[in-house]
This record gives structure tokens, sequence and C-alpha cells, in this order.
């Protein structure tokens, strides 16, 4: 059987958090009563005339420049015609052959264009079904209709689907450091369509793609692909072809779904957009917005990785979500402090005499792992110095590891300062000098000689059960590492 | 009151001004020539009650106007001429009409038009067609037609109008009237029920010369709300000037031989000469490109207005024939909703901007259009105007063209090439013909509308055309 390479594109459509719409003064809204926010404009009334969002030409300049694309100096708006009810005027005002940004990439992955148009209303389909087949009537909500949005295409650069999934996590990163989007899959300000298509490995040509359709979550986009690629396989292996069609993803059935083929393509009959003038974008503007940039998530993860040592997995995991890296710089800044009086760090707080950045990272994924994966531990009890005096702790070993997650569970549920948790409750490291800890390596070799005896004879593994013994019976507060030295010394030098 | 009617729209204001007219009685006035119109000039009328009464010192003196129907106004009907806005009164107003009424101009009434501003007649109106004030059973020229025989008649002492191909000039030619199509950009088309966005512009259809440079003087203006709307540099002048010395017009020989109506060209050749006595020089010029702009407006016009008359399709406003599928109900909606001609330039437009044709049509449209605006501004490089006449001919019997819509287009000949270069020009009478109206059109550079005046000012006195044999 050959072996078969995906190559999939995908085409990104992002809701901008400006105050009012793309071309009229309506404020956005979302979950607010249907039809609260139109005005003659967004509802298409005879007369009414489009005139361009600043802030939103602000906002795709920002996203153009984090991903390194060309930016304009003049591009143009035009009219995308098509019938249907969610569009006011029977036509989208987009850009089209002279878009604000060409080129440019995020991560591996390169951008063929970023465009601004405007978002369509929301239709609503009255009846068990909630989809158009089989509903009773449809109704629209122009609330959202004229929603400033940018689509973001990038180039067949994906080769699985997981790929996919973990590229979109660090495009919804950025955007939402660069404060232009709340880039919500669930609420639908963030949209992703998948084009996709399998080629014989070693091919060059691409095979015929087919398009997937409004995946409303990261976990369906990958799925959606995962299903369609193993579809199109299926189908060459069987001797068949693709054909070129739009297809909806039911995440309930895993089931595809044929929305129109090729010949139902639309025309769209795209021109130029009489009612604006062409969008210039000038060196000030630009200078302006450059000025603006943050540090982006694969900036920041470079730099964890290059300044601060960390794992390039570690760097990614925490830069591509901005709210675990700033928390982890707190950290780092902290210095011991358990308040969250914490100056913002700067970058000599955080290399001079502060906790070792790499042992603070690992810690990051336990807080992560009690605080829920989605939650923000800026909004958790635990101070960013509170989880570095915790490491520094460990570091000093002035408390075992066993025992600093236990400390860290109490932080979760109740905050405060480590060192008191480990004294009020008598969790301080037991270390080798301490008689409590030969006793109970005593203990545990008696209590498991034939264990013991294994380890006498050279099998190291044997070693496990007796350094859990001495943990367990010293709830976690000896030293792992030490105590295996202990139990070796003991039983390997009598010989 | 006849003594009322004949005055002209600026001295009315200035005797009211002047505390010597009560506006509310001449509001009256109007208001009741108006209801009683018999040219099917108007498809609303103020209604009866007390007057609206203007600020005190408003500029325009509360002399009413007439607006065509195809701009909004608030809670009144704005239908643009079309069976598919049928009783819509929309939430707002559109920027001119805000403008004027705030200048002291209020609502008289709203004025027949050719459906969606499409026609040279005003025959092709849902509401049917206007009569011409000078001959009742010939048309009043579009699709402007209402705002310019109200205007003509005297049912009203001004009025606004759109121009796209001609809209504003040919019936004010065909009326006996003066009519100003601004430069592009400089009036708001804010609240304008649009045709074709690139070419339409507001303008004034008055009685004479100085009106339309007072009614446009308070026209103009950047709007937030039209982006494509600019500031007019300066302000609008009341024309004084009684000489052309000095002045250099350029009589194009695409647009003033072939197919001219003898008793036109006669009528344009002795305006040249009053022209000429006022001390202009009179050069012929080429516009070599200019017999395209028929061809490329054709284009142009109907594709914008395929996408611009796409939302009427049912679902919000205007007509709505029902029906079990959607598609069915935009269907009988629109099949019922939109006249011939529309519908013709629906498809037109559609057609032109098609994949795999549009280049071919749409992009050499963009090409002649252009080439035309070259023509024009290497024209100005050596004269002060074009001169042309308005119309190739005067105007013709009601029903007379109506089956070959191409002899219709042609009443655009003239008219169209300015619009597709953005620039200003007006059409003033220069006589009749035969007993009717003929125009005599002046065109010159983008923003040079004062200069325009003054000129279109000094013929007009040489010319002393009579307009009173059209007043009823």
């Amino acid at each position: 059987m050959t072996g078969y390479e995906p190559v999939i594109g995908l085409e990104i459509h992002v809701q901008l958090s400006t105050r009012t719409k793309m071309f009229c003064g309506c404020e956005l809204s979302f979950g607010d009563p249907p039809n609260t926010h139109t005005c003659p404009v967004c509802l298409g009334l005879p007369g009414a005339l489009p005139v361009l969002n600043a802030r939103a030409v602000r906002h795709g300049v920002l996203i153009g420049l984090a991903l390194e694309c060309e930016i304009a100096e003049r591009s143009l708006f035009h009219r995308k015609n098509y019938f249907y009810p969610d569009q006011a005027k029977n036509y989208q005002i987009s850009q089209y052959d002279v878009p604000l940004c060409l080129g440019g990439h995020l991560g591996e992955v390169r951008i063929h264009r970023v465009h601004l148009e405007e978002d369509a209303a929301k239709l609503i389909h009255v009846g068990e079904s909630g989809r158009i087949h089989g509903s009773d009537r449809s109704v629209v909500d122009f609330n959202r209709g004229g929603t400033p949005l940018v689509e973001i295409v990038t180039e067949p650069d994906f080769h699985s689907a997981k790929q996919t999934h973990a590229w979109l996590t660090l495009l919804r990163t950025t955007l939402k450091q660069l404060g232009v989007s709340d880039a919500k899959m669930e609420e639908g300000s963030l949209r992703c369509d998948a084009n996709v298509s399998v080629r014989p490995i070693g091919s060059t040509t691409l095979g015929t793609k087919t398009e997937l359709k409004n995946m409303n979550s990261f976990r369906f986009v990958e799925r959606g692909i995962d299903a369609e690629i193993a579809r199109q396989i299926a189908l060459l292996e069987a001797g068949g072809e693709v054909q070129q069609e739009t297809l909806h993803f039911d995440p309930a059935t895993g089931r595809l779904t044929s929305l129109r083929s090729k010949e139902e393509a639309h025309d769209y009959r795209y021109f130029p957009e009489p009612d604006l003038v062409p969008l210039a974008v000038d060196e000030e503007m630009l200078a302006a917005a450059r000025a603006e940039l943050p540090e982006l998530p694969a900036a920041r993860a470079a730099r964890f990785e290059h300044e601060l040592g960390l794992s390039a997995e570690r760097a990614r995991e925490l830069a591509f979500r901005a709210e675990l890296a700033d928390y982890f710089e707190r950290a780092l800044a902290a210095n011991g402090a358990t308040s969250a009086d914490v100056e913002s760090p700067s970058a000599d707080s955080i290399r001079s005499a502060g906790p070792d950045p790499v042992a603070v990272a690992n810690w990051i994924p336990q807080l992560v792992e009690r605080i829920g994966s989605e939650a923000d531990p800026a909004q958790s009890k635990v101070a960013p110095g509170a989880l570095a005096a915790l490491v520094a702790m460990v570091a000093a070993k002035e408390v075992g590891r066993e025992a600093a997650r236990d400390v860290l569970t109490r932080l979760v549920a109740e905050g405060g300062d480590p060192r008191a948790i480990v004294q009020a409750e008598g969790l301080g490291a037991l270390g080798a000098e301490d008689g409590g800890v030969a006793e109970l390596v005593d203990r545990a070799i008696a209590a498991d000689p034939e264990a013991a005896d294994r380890v006498r004879t050279g099998n190291a593994k044997a070693i496990g059960p007796l350094v859990g013994y001495v943990m367990r019976e010293s709830k976690g507060r000896a030293d792992g590492a030490e105590v295996g030295r202990l139990i070796r010394e003991r039983l390997l030098n009598q010989q | 009151m006849t003594t009322l009617i004949e005055l002209t729209a600026a001295a009315a204001a200035e005797r009211v001004l002047a505390g010597e007219i009560d506006p509310a009685e001449l509001f009256d006035v109007y208001r009741s020539r108006a209801a009683a119109d018999q040219l099917n000039a108007f498809t609303w009328v103020a209604d009866g009650g007390p007057a609206p009464a203007p600020a005190r010192d408003a500029p325009l003196g509360g002399v009413p106007l007439a607006v065509k129907d195809l701009f909004c106004t608030e809670g009144i009907p704005s239908q643009a001429g079309s069976r598919i806005l049928e009783n819509y009164r929309p939430p707002y107003t559109a920027t001119v009409v805000a403008k004027l009424t705030g200048a002291g101009a209020p609502l008289l009434g709203k004025t027949n038009q050719d459906e969606f501003a499409m026609g040279s007649s005003n025959e092709n109106s849902a509401f049917g067609p206007v009569l011409n004030p000078w001959d009742r059973s010939r048309v009043p020229g579009g699709s402007s037609g209402g705002s310019a025989a109200a205007v003509a008649a005297g049912l009203a002492p001004w009025a606004i109008g759109t121009d796209t191909g001609g809209s504003i000039r040919q019936p004010a030619a065909l009326c006996g009237i003066v009519g100003l199509k601004p430069t592009y950009g400089a009036c708001s088309r804010y609240g304008m029920i649009a045709f074709a966005s690139s070419l339409d512009q507001a303008g004034p259809l008055t009685r004479d010369v100085t009106d339309a440079a007072l009614l446009f003087r308070h026209m103009v203006g950047h709007d937030r709300r039209d982006s494509t709307s600019i500031d007019f540099p300066g302000e609008i002048e009341l024309p004084r000037t009684e000489t052309l010395a000095g002045i250099r017009l350029g009589v194009p020989e695409e647009l003033s031989g072939e197919g001219i109506e003898p008793g036109v060209l006669e009528s344009f050749n002795a305006t040249l000469k009053l022209a000429e006595g006022l001390g202009a020089s009179i050069e012929p010029c080429r516009l070599p490109h200019a017999p395209h702009a028929l061809s490329a407006y054709y284009v142009i016009a109907p594709a914008e207005a395929s996408a611009n008359l796409a939302r009427y399709d049912g679902v919000r406003y205007g007509l709505r024939f029902d029906a079990d599928e959607l598609t069915e109900m935009y269907s009988r909606t629109r099949a019922a909703g939109f006249g011939p001609e529309v519908k013709r330039r629906i498809m037109l437009g559609t057609y032109a901007l098609s994949s795999g044709y549009y280049e071919a049509y749409y992009g050499t449209a963009q090409k002649v259009r252009t080439k035309i605006a070259e023509d024009f501004s290497n024209a100005f490089a050596k004269y002060d105007f074009i001169v042309t006449p308005t119309s190739p001919w005067t105007a013709f019997e009601l029903g007379s063209r109506t089956a070959d819509p191409y002899a219709m287009y042609l009443n655009d000949f003239c008219t169209v090439p300015m619009p597709l270069a953005g620039i200003p020009a007006m059409s003033i009478p220069s006589g009749l013909s035969e007993g009717l109206p003929v125009g005599f059109q002046l065109a010159g550079p983008a923003f040079s509308e004062n200069r325009m005046l003054a000129a279109a000012y000094a013929l007009e006195r040489a010319i002393g055309f009579d307009g009173s044999a059209g007043r009823m």
C-alpha cells in the first residue's frame, strides 16, 4: 500500500474586538437581544453608505505585522455578490485582488494573505434540528452583521491535523496578545475552514482538495481533518477520485456531508466597491502600529528557550499561552515574595539571584493540573511569589518533592505562604543526617527482605519498593534521591 | 399670487429675509399648486398642515423645495419611482435634504422619476410618465423629470435631482430650466437611493443660474457618512459677471455634429455667437474617446446597479410576494417589483461582471473611462470650458422611443462623458426650437463650479430666455 501525505491549508476568520462595526457606528455585541444593534448602514437600507472603521484597519495592520506580512500602501475593497438572507445588501464588502496584507509567516507556516471584510448576520433556524434542513423557518439577527473580520489564509503548509491544532493555538495566543480579538471559537469570534488534499508520498503535485467548513473548536478541526484525510485515502485506495466539494463535519457522528459541489460554486462577480475610497496605510500608521506590537508568543518562546534555558517544548507550552508565560515571569521576578505586590518583572531581576527558571517552569504544569487546564493561574490563590518560594525550598532541599506537591495542593485551595504551611504541617524535609531517615531505611529493609536481597545481588530496579516505603512512612518529607543513596549505601557496602 | 410665482427662488428668499413676503404664504401657494399638479410631477406633496416655519435668517428664506423621490426623507414615502419600494418610508433623511431644509428650504414634495434613475424620458416610472409642461404630449426628459417639470411649470420654486449620465441636465434642457451636475464628491450621496455609485451626484434644478448657485451653496460639503464626499474648496459664490472676456470655449467635434437635430444645432450655434460677443474665444476641439462614452457607461452603470439593487429582495422592506421557497419569494418579488428597463440593466450588469466576461466588459469599460478623463484634462489645458448641446434633440412624443432602448440611450450621448470623468457640467436654456426648449451644456474641470456658474450667468443674461410659457 502506497503511503499518502496530507496537504492542508487553513482559512481563518477572526472577529476584531473593535468597539463598533466595520462600516457603521453600531456597537458590537454578543448575546444581546436580536436586532438591537442595527442602523440603516448594517441593515443595508436604501441610500445608506459604508464608512471604514479606522480601528479595524489598525487591528488589521497589527495582525499583518505580527505575521510578518507585507502591508499594502494602498489596498482595495470589493463587492462580493451573493444572494442570501444573512447579507442585508446581498453582497459582502471584502477585499479581493489587492488585500491589506500579503505574504508572511507564523512559526513554520507561511501566510498567503490577510484581508479585511464584514461579517454576515446570524441566521437562526427555528426547529428541532437547529440546522437549515428540516427547520420550520429561519430568522435573521443583524446584530452580528457588519462585525469587522480579518480573513487569514495560509499556504498549504500543514501535513497533519495535529499540526493544524498546535498552530491554531499559537495563532489564537498571538491574536489575543495583540489585543485585536477574543479569538473564541465557541463564540464564533474565531472560525476555521480547512482545504484538505492528499497525495502519494514523494509527489510534488497537489491532489484535488475539498473544503471543510465552519468547524467550531480546535478539537473538531483536528477530528474533521483526520476524518477527511481518511475518507480521501480510502477513496483513492478503492480506485476512486476525490471530487472538489465543500463539506460539513458533524462532530457528533463524525460524518462528513457535502454542502455543494464544484458545479454549484458561486460566481461572486467581484468588482471594486465604489462607495469606499482605496485604503491607504502610510508610514506614520505603520510606525505607530510597530511601536504598539507586544512581544509575540513565537519570540517569547525563543527567549525562554535561549535566554532562560527552558526546553523548546516547555518554552512553547508556556509562551503559547500568554497567561502561563505571564505568570511564569512574575514568579521569576517575585524572588520569594509571597504577596501579589510584585513589581513588573525586569530582565535583571529574572536573571540574577531569583529561582532557577527551568525549575519554576517545570512546576507550572503541576499548578495547571490543579487549577484546571483552561484556568488562568493569575486568578488562582497561588501568588507567583509563593510558587517561586516553594520551588526555592525544594531546590534548597528544605522540603521534599513529594511533600512540595501536597503544599502546592494546599496553596491552590487556601493560598498563603508555603514556608508557613511546611512549618505548620511539619512537612520539612528529612535529611540524611536526620536520624529519622536512617531509622526508616532500616525499617524498610526489615519489612521487605526479598527486595533488599535483590538489590544486593545487583538488581537496581528492586530498590523502588524500599524507597516507596520510606517516602510513604515519612509522608513525603524525605528526599527520594537521598533515600535511594542511603539504601544503596546500607545494602551494597555491607558486602 | 401670480407675482409670487413669478419670482425666482433667490428673489423670493431675499424678500422673505427682508420681511416683504410671509414664508407661510409662499409655502401655501406652492403647496396648492403642487397638489393640483396635472403633469404627474409629484409622487407626494406636503399635507395641508401649518407650513414649516424657517429658522430666523435661514439663508434659503423658507422657499419650498421639491425633492426627487430617490432622496430618503424620514417617515415620508421614498420609492425611487419603483414598485419594489412601494410605500417605503425611510427611518432617516438624506444628508443633502437635511442640509437644505436646515438652511431654510422646507420640503414641498417628492418628485416623480424614472425607476431608480434609469431612463431619459420619465416613462420608466411605476407612477406613470411625467408630462412636459411646454407640450403635454411630450416627455420632460429623465430621470429627474418630475423635478424638472415641477420647476418649469412653476409648481415648485426649485428642486433637486440626481445625475448619473445626464439625469439632471437632459430634463433641465427639455423643460427649459437650469440643471447642474456637480463634481463627483461635492455633495454627499448619503441617503440617495443608489443607481450607479461611482457616477451618481445630487444637484439643483432651478429657474435660473443664480437659483442654482444659491441652492448648490447649501448642498456641498464633506459628509462623514459618505467616504467619497470631499469639502468644496472655497464657498459657492452667487454669479455676477456679465462678460466672458478671456474665456476660451472648446467645441468638441464628437459631440456637436452628426446626430444633433438641426433646430438644436441652430440654437447652439447662436449661443456660441453670443458667447463670442461677450468676449469668449471659440475653437473646435477633440475628445477622441467621447463617442465610446455611452458604451462604457452602459457597462459600468448597470454593473454597479446590479449590486446596488440586489438588496431589494422582499426580506426586510418594500414589496414582498410570499412563496413557499426563499428563492421563489425572491423571484416573484423582483419580477413584480422591477420594471422592464431596471431588469434589463440588472441583467446587463450581472453579465458584464460574470466570471470570464469581467475583463472584456467591465475591465475595458474602466479603461475607456480613464481615456475619457484624459481627453477632458487635455482639453482643459487649452480651454476653460467644453460646450455642447445638452441633448441631441428637443422633447419628444410620449411613447415614441420606448420600443427601442438603444435609441433611448442616445439621449445621453452628450451628457454621459462628464460623469465618467467625475467633472461638473450644467445645462442652461439657450432658446426654443419649434416652440420647445433647447439646452446648452458647459463642462469644466473638477471643482470649477464657481467659474462655470459665472460663465453660465453671463450667457443667461445674453440669451434672455423667457421660460414663462412653460409655467401653468
